[in-house]
């Protein structure tokens, strides 16, 4: 039903009007997934893991996984 | 055409930004509340699973244990609030820039211009709501109405996650059959005044002659009936541009103009206490009193001074105030309203500086100041009293329960209206 808060490490580009773009995200084991795409940001609050940021859909590995800015961090929902 | 007035309410707002963060105790019965070990242990907030166990905002902790064993007890986390509390307001000022808050969780919005662009007042209600509850994962009720007071009413009435409509055609089904305690500013004591004269709903209220009830409330009592009948016509009074609160006050016209020194120590103390209970109660500290005063000629003057720490005592904010006023005031006049106000607010737990050289007076102080709110919250406001208020209580009637009577109004409320 829920799930884990997974704080992940993640590279970013910012873009030349200060947009925060997530490149590739590092798993707490050290495995690396490169972001594809980012197909949509905005607000939202993450009902399973408990959090409430800005939420990338991403497109990684051709499967869509959303990843959250919150105060700071960022985390993704995690089994 | 009317106004178009929305009231929006975060629902259970602590214990629901808890239940966010802490999805597993979604089904569960859960409050946050003060250290269990300390004596100010008393529940802050409850989630709807809570309440259904008869759980009180106010109770200690261990009478809330004893309705419901199992209650999952959280501390506050009080930035994480103010954070959420911004959030929504980015989230109304989506539609309107005419919003007023009250308190931390509910504010008004006049969006009687704003619904050309976006549709009438209940279709814009449900589109915040939803926007809500996506953007930040916990839910508002919605009051839409032609009046603030009706507004208000409305989120109260079906919540959580609801939106109700009250306009001119229903108002007379549904608020007027609701007690008359569920009006906005009528308290306890009011209440039994009213019941006393076989008013018990808002219905009874509306009906009766408003003559006969400013005799018997004076002029509160055209207030009151005003707003029973819908004719509320207060606006919606734009709070600071980033809608955090800025500052804490509380004001009051005298029941007869104040001639001494004494009688505005009185009202000052008896307004410093509400500032202070307010405060104490959104875990805010402020380093500025501000006193307005405006005389029976309705001249206004405002001053303000500064402490060297932050405070929520009542008795600092009270010693301040009466300070200000005896530098500024000369008695050529005489005084018709008093206002207090604490400003350049930060929260409380974030602020702990305890000075090196400190005796521990002042953390006595907020012990006790603690201590008198929850003694009043279990036995009344009248249980615990200054002696200086006691001194002329029958004969000045300057003794005034400012939370239970409700005849203190947030300043904002009334702007520009005493
Ligand atoms: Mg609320």
């Amino acid at each position: 039903m829920w799930m884990r808060k997974a704080y992940v490490e993640v590279l970013v580009r910012y873009t030349r009007e200060g947009q925060k773009i997530p490149i590739l995200i590092i798993w707490e084991d050290g495995r690396k997934f490169s972001v594809d795409r980012v197909l949509d940001i905005r607000r939202a609050a993450s009902l399973k893991a408990g959090g409430q940021g800005i939420r990338y859909r991403c497109r990684i590995c051709s499967k869509e996984t959303f990843l959250w800015f919150e105060e700071g961090k960022w985390f993704v929902e995690a089994l | 055409m009317g106004r178009v007035i929305l009231h929006s309410d975060l629902n259970s707002f602590y214990a629901s930004v808890e239940c966010l963060y802490r999805p597993e105790l979604k089904k569960k019965p859960v409050v946050v509340c003060g250290k269990q070990s300390t004596r100010h242990g008393i529940i802050l907030a409850k989630n709807e699973i809570a309440k259904r166990f008869g759980v009180r905002t106010g109770e200690a902790i261990w009478e809330a244990q004893s309705k419901c064993p199992n209650l999952v007890l959280l501390p506050p986390n009080y930035s994480r609030y103010l954070r959420f509390s911004e959030l929504a307001m980015s989230v109304y000022r989506n539609y309107t820039d005419k919003i007023e808050s009250f308190g931390i969780d509910e504010c008004w919005m006049d969006i009687t211009e704003s619904t050309r662009l976006f549709g009438n007042g209940e279709s814009l209600a449900h589109k915040i709501k939803e926007k809500i509850k996506n953007e930040l994962g916990i839910t508002v009720s919605v009051g839409v109405s032609y009046n603030k007071i009706f507004a208000k009413l409305g989120s109260d009435l079906k919540k959580p996650d609801e939106v109700t409509v009250i306009n001119r055609d229903n108002f007379k089904d549904t608020v007027w059959p609701l007690p008359v305690n569920e009006l906005l500013y009528v308290g306890p004591a009011t209440k039994r005044k009213l019941n006393r004269i076989g008013i018990f709903t808002i219905g009874d209220l509306a009906n009766t002659h408003m003559a006969f009830l400013v005799k018997l409330l004076g002029k509160w009592g055209e207030t009151i009936w005003a707003f029973a009948n819908g004719y509320d016509a207060t606006p919606v009074n734009k709070t600071d541009h980033d809608g955090i609160i800025k500052s804490i006050g509380n004001s009051l016209t005298a029941p007869r103009d104040l001639t001494c020194d004494e009688d505005v120590k009185m009202l000052i103390y008896v307004l410093s206490e509400s500032v202070g209970k307010r405060l104490r109660k959104h875990n805010l500290k402020g380093k500025t009193v501000q006193i307005s005063i405006k005389a029976n000629d309705l001249s206004l003057i405002e001053r303000q001074a500064g402490f060297d720490d932050y405070t929520y005592t009542s008795s600092l904010i009270a010693e301040k105030a009466f300070k200000i006023f005896t530098r500024n005031w000369d008695w050529s006049k005489n005084i018709r309203l008093l206002g207090v106000r604490a400003a350049n607010l930060v929260t409380a737990n974030e602020y702990v500086q305890l000075s090196l050289f400190s005796d521990g007076r002042k953390a006595k102080r907020e012990l006790l100041d603690r201590s008198i709110d929850s003694i009043r919250s279990r036995f009344g406001h009248y249980s615990v009293q200054r002696a200086l208020l006691l001194r002329k209580k029958r004969e000045n009637g300057l003794n005034i329960n400012p939370v239970e009577d409700h005849v203190i109004h947030p300043i904002s409320f009334f702007k520009g209206h005493i």
